[in-house]
């Protein structure tokens, strides 16, 4: 604990949250980040979007080291990404993740689900844990559902028990891989609608995602990704309004027309 | 995973490096275990391969020539593969029992091929047995008549297995069906009869088969114990093979059913175009494995006095001459069971891997 | 006939009730009819040879050796101790067999999981080994081995320190009975006790307070440190009788016979290939997505294999493995084979001696029938309790 300020570079710009530095990963023979460099501000909302297979879900898996880079840096809240155990852990207790699948304990309640992190994690007494939950639960408006197995809930409601789980963390940063990609349309718009609230209040979040209502409505950065590399980045007036690149045309045309 | 390895080692040496570092010593534990199976493989390959290579006869008049040299005696099985493979059948005749072999592998190679799935599988099967049946007995066509007592070897446990599968199936499918169909009157006889042969170990289905069956027919009424055994084959592995379809049958959804129903098409029809062709597409890996199930048991017949391939090891290895050399004879048999169980088990989850 | 079923709506045949009713009664009479022809012949084939029914010749005596026994028994006992003495080893191989077949099964299994890629390939190896010879020709190997080429007493191999294989079977040695263990015993009673409440305290306090013991290791130190030094504090009373060659065979610790090892290492070596496989698929059957949800909430890798991975896996395991216990007590027969005196082999020596053919049967049948049975019952229980809860 005490060394930890050691491990801390000083951040390179103001209140950088998140900061990819010329970032490369293979898988095997294929390259599925090539030189990826960005940098995510405090209470900052960065959308990434881009074509299926475009590297961006290995990017924001890269940012709380799901998947390993293997040439530049990552720094999160100023810590750099290595092999060491002990440092992923702390970056993955301030960043919190949501899943396209939900990825939700099947075999424990949503209220297990929920304080299972806090009471191993955090430490927290089980009362305390649970009564955090229990708020938690409020805000994504699923309190009666506390008892019941994921396996009961809708796939709407999977989710928002999952940034629920997540937010009993009290991350300073939540990421979201294409967190409403797996549901049937009638319940995005709950899910959005938990995620617009989040952004609200001053969350720093990176969101893969092709719901470009949501971007255009909390974004403060977009991402366009295309075969491994960042192609543009712009804010979403100027993103939509006048893409610089002939693929970021190409891209928006074909997701804003479906 | 061998074309990786085999990548790794046609590539310049910093791939083979990396491949080493990645797959063999990536962690300190990878590391003590690769040292550890080096050591053991050191220990074990060396002397192994001077008995069953360097030090092995491959022609000597006796066990005991071979013992001399310290190393396999592969002298017995060049002398007893042919009693080892067809047991008493008559020497002369034993093209017949080998063309037989030949015939039960090309039909269960035919029913791979997904093209004949379907009515010419049926007739391809028939004839088969037709022609299975011509041969071994003979009687006809100038075949010398050879008595079932002398179907020994590799085509017994041939014709067991496979003839529990082609007469077993179609009752696997009548019970499964069975144990699904909402009267409890077909219902409670298809559960009886499934849970009864799944609880009882093989050997007493055998000894049932062997024992007890003549005890049940009128005297005057004798069947010889080849077909008593098959019988046994049969029962036995209808109702594993019952379970299987009935797990392809759960994974059919209700719409298909009521898709059928809905087209005007009775019970009968509504299975056999509708239901079947599905559930029995999704039920063959693991027909696939239940049949290499019964097929390791065609292993156990000797305890009921038929000669199968481990009864032919025993009579050569009780031949003064051979005595000792059980473990080449065990080898030649387990090599056998091993090529036909290894290639239907590759066949089944190739068949997995394209679902 | 088609006008007056076209008036009454249709005639009683076309009815979908009375035709099931009818199909069901056809299969119904059908059955009966079988085993009425099966049992009219059974009594007259019975009558021919003289035999009569009953399981009256259960108290004759038995007049045959069964070696080894593990309650008191000689030939002069009835047939029915016989048949007992039979049942107490198939359930002493099953229980031996399980336990050890359960343990290598779980190193194979994880052996399979390994990213080592030369120790993967070998669990393969000897995975698609086993599963693809019949374990008859396995067992007839492993007993040919002890009774043939193992050397006799004199020149017996030493595969460990004490244990000792020859033609004569495996020799071992067992610890010499001493008074003190009892306090030894008692001791860890103790310390299983004490674990067990501190486990509860821990788990209490960590709902309290939040602050994490480390029951797990605490516990093992208790159950390791508490009996050993009870067990130096008595003075160290501790003797192996290890086993020593006599005139013509070992004496002092246990021997066990050729077909008894064979039969238990082969059923152990055969059944840990079935359960190495259902181990890597339960583990694998855990999603990739579940183990990545726990560790980007922060948990160490050992909470997410306790807390997520494993109990999801022993869920999926649970069933199979039961099944495979089940193929094991099954398998456990081919003991006939190699001349152990199983509960099958006993029934099978009584029914050659006896001729009581169907009893014998009967007698074999309801044993297994029950175990087969019993156990699938406890496992629908299980399965109702633990199956993961859906829509």
């Amino acid at each position: 604990m005490k060394d930890k300020k050691d491990h801390r570079e000083k951040p390179a710009r103001d209140h950088a949250m998140i900061e990819l530095r010329h970032v490369d990963k293979w898988f095997g023979e294929f390259r599925v980040l090539k030189d990826v460099s960005l940098t995510v501000k405090r209470g900052e909302k960065v959308v990434v979007c881009g074509p299926s297979g475009s590297g961006k879900s290995t990017m924001i898996r890269c940012i709380n080291r799901l998947e390993e880079h293997q040439k530049g840096q990552i720094l999160v809240e100023g810590i750099e990404l290595t092999g060491d155990v002990r440092k992923i852990e702390a970056i993955r207790r301030e960043v919190g993740m949501v899943f396209q699948q939900f990825n939700l304990f099947p075999h424990l309640t949503v209220l297990e689900n929920l304080t299972l992190a806090p009471i191993w994690v955090r430490h927290m007494p089980k009362r305390e844990a649970e009564d955090l939950a229990r708020h938690y639960l409020a805000r994504v408006r699923i309190p009666e559902q506390a008892d019941k197995y994921p396996g009961q809930l809708s796939g709407g409601q999977q989710q928002r028990v999952a940034i629920a789980r997540s937010l009993c963390m009290r991350p300073q940063i939540m990421l979201f891989d294409e967190p409403t990609s797996a549901l049937d349309p009638e319940m995005i718009k709950e899910v959005l609608d938990v995620m617009t609230e989040l952004a609200e209040e001053g969350m720093t979040m990176v969101c893969v995602t092709h719901e470009m209502g949501f971007a255009q409505r909390v974004a403060d950065q977009m991402v366009f990704m295309d075969r491994g590399e960042i192609v543009e980045m712009a804010p979403p007036a100027e993103f939509f309004a006048a893409p610089k690149s002939e693929r970021t045309r190409l891209f928006l045309s074909q997701i804003l027309r479906g | 995973m061998a074309d990786i390895a085999h990548a790794a080692l046609v590539r310049p040496l910093p791939q083979l490096y990396r491949w080493l570092r990645a797959n063999l010593f990536a962690t300190p534990l990878s590391t003590a275990l690769t040292l550890l199976v080096l050591y053991v493989l050191i220990k074990v390959v060396p002397p192994l391969v001077d008995w069953a290579i360097v030090n092995a006869s491959l022609t000597a008049p006796n066990e005991q020539a071979c013992a001399a040299r310290g190393g396999a005696c592969w002298a017995f099985i060049a002398k007893w593969y042919r009693f080892i493979l067809f047991g008493r059948y008559p020497y002369s005749e034993q093209w017949r029992p080998a063309v037989v072999v030949l015939l039960l592998i090309m039909l269960l190679v035919a029913s791979c091929d997904r093209r004949l799935w379907g009515r010419a599988l049926v007739l391809l099967w028939a004839a088969g047995v037709a022609a299975v049946a011509v041969l071994m007995g003979g009687g006809v066509l100038d075949l010398p008549g050879v008595d079932t007592d002398l179907w020994n070897g590799l085509p017994l446990a041939l014709i067991l297995a496979v003839g529990g599968l082609a007469l077993g199936f179609p009752l696997a499918v009548a019970l499964a069906l069975g144990r699904q169909s909402h009267m409890p009157g077909v219902r409670a006889f298809s559960v009886a009869y499934i849970e009864f042969f799944r609880g009882l170990p093989f050997i007493t289905v055998l000894f049932m088969a062997a024992v007890l069956f003549p005890l049940f027919l009128p005297p005057e009424v004798s069947i010889a114990k080849l077909w008593r055994v098959e019988v046994a084959f049969i029962l036995f592995l209808a109702a594993y093979l019952a379970e299987v379809v009935r797990g392809g049958l759960q994974a059919i959804p209700r719409g298909q059913y009521e898709a059928a129903a809905a087209l005007g098409l009775g019970y009968w029809r509504q299975m056999r175009l509708v239901i079947l062709p599905q559930a029995l597409r999704i039920a063959i890996p693991p027909l696939v494995g239940t049949f290499i199930g019964g097929f390791k048991d065609t292993a156990l017949v000797s305890i009921v006095g038929l000669f199968d391939l481990l009864q032919d090891v025993a009579v050569g290895t009780n031949d003064p001459s051979w005595r000792g050399a059980y473990i080449e004879g065990y080898a030649f048999v387990a090599a056998i069971y091993f090529v036909f169980c290894y290639a239907m088990s590759r066949y089944s989850r190739s068949l997995e891997a394209r679902r | 006939m088609n006008a007056s079923s076209t008036r009454r709506g249709s005639a009683w045949w076309n009815d979908e009730r009375s035709r099931e009713l009818l199909f069901q009664a056809l299969i119904i009479g059908v059955v009966i009819a079988v085993l009425a022809y099966l049992g009219h012949n059974a009594t007259v084939n019975l009558r021919r040879q003289g035999i009569v029914g009953g399981f009256g010749f259960l108290s004759h005596e038995a007049g045959f050796e069964i070696s080894p026994a593990l309650i008191p028994y000689t030939p002069a006992d009835s047939y029915a101790d016989a048949m007992l003495v039979g049942l107490l080893n198939t359930l002493l191989v099953a229980a031996i067999g399980i336990v050890f077949a359960t343990a290598l099964g779980l190193i194979v299994g994880l052996l399979r999981l390994s990213g080592n890629w030369l120790v993967a390939r070998l669990a393969l190896g000897y995975v698609e080994l086993m599963r693809n010879t019949p374990l008859v020709l396995q067992l007839f190997v492993w007993w040919n081995l002890l009774r043939i080429s193992a050397p006799g007493p004199r020149a017996a191999w030493q595969v460990l320190p004490g244990v000792f294989v020859s033609n004569r079977g495996v020799a071992f040695p067992v610890p010499e009975y001493d008074p003190g263990f009892r306090w030894v015993l008692a001791a860890l009673l103790v310390a299983i006790l004490a674990s067990a409440a501190l486990a509860r305290w821990a788990g209490r306090r960590q709902a309290r307070t939040g602050r994490p013991f480390p029951v797990l290791s605490a516990a093992l130190a208790l159950i390791v440190l508490l009996p050993t030094v009870v067990f130096v504090a008595l003075g160290a009373p501790f003797h192996l009788d290890i086993p020593q060659l006599g005139a013509f065979n070992f004496k002092g610790g246990v021997t066990v016979t050729p077909e008894f090892a064979a039969l238990v290492f082969g059923l152990v070596v055969y059944t840990a290939a079935f359960i190495g496989e259902i181990v890597r698929g339960g583990i694998q059957a855990v999603s990739r997505g579940q183990s990545e949800a726990a560790l980007a909430l922060g948990l160490k890798r050992r909470h997410v294999l306790r807390l997520v991975v494993l109990p999801q896996a022993v869920r999926t395991m649970i069933p199979p493995l039961t099944n495979e216990y089940l193929n094991l007590a099954k398998n456990s027969t081919l003991a006939v084979a190699i001349g152990f005196a199983d509960y099958f082999s006993v029934a099978n020596t009584i029914l050659n001696q006896t001729g009581q053919a169907i009893e014998a049967m009967t007698l074999i049948a309801a044993v297994y029938l029950s175990l087969s049975l019993g156990l699938s019952l406890l496992m629908n229980l299980y399965n109702r309790r633990v199956a993961l809860v859906e829509r």
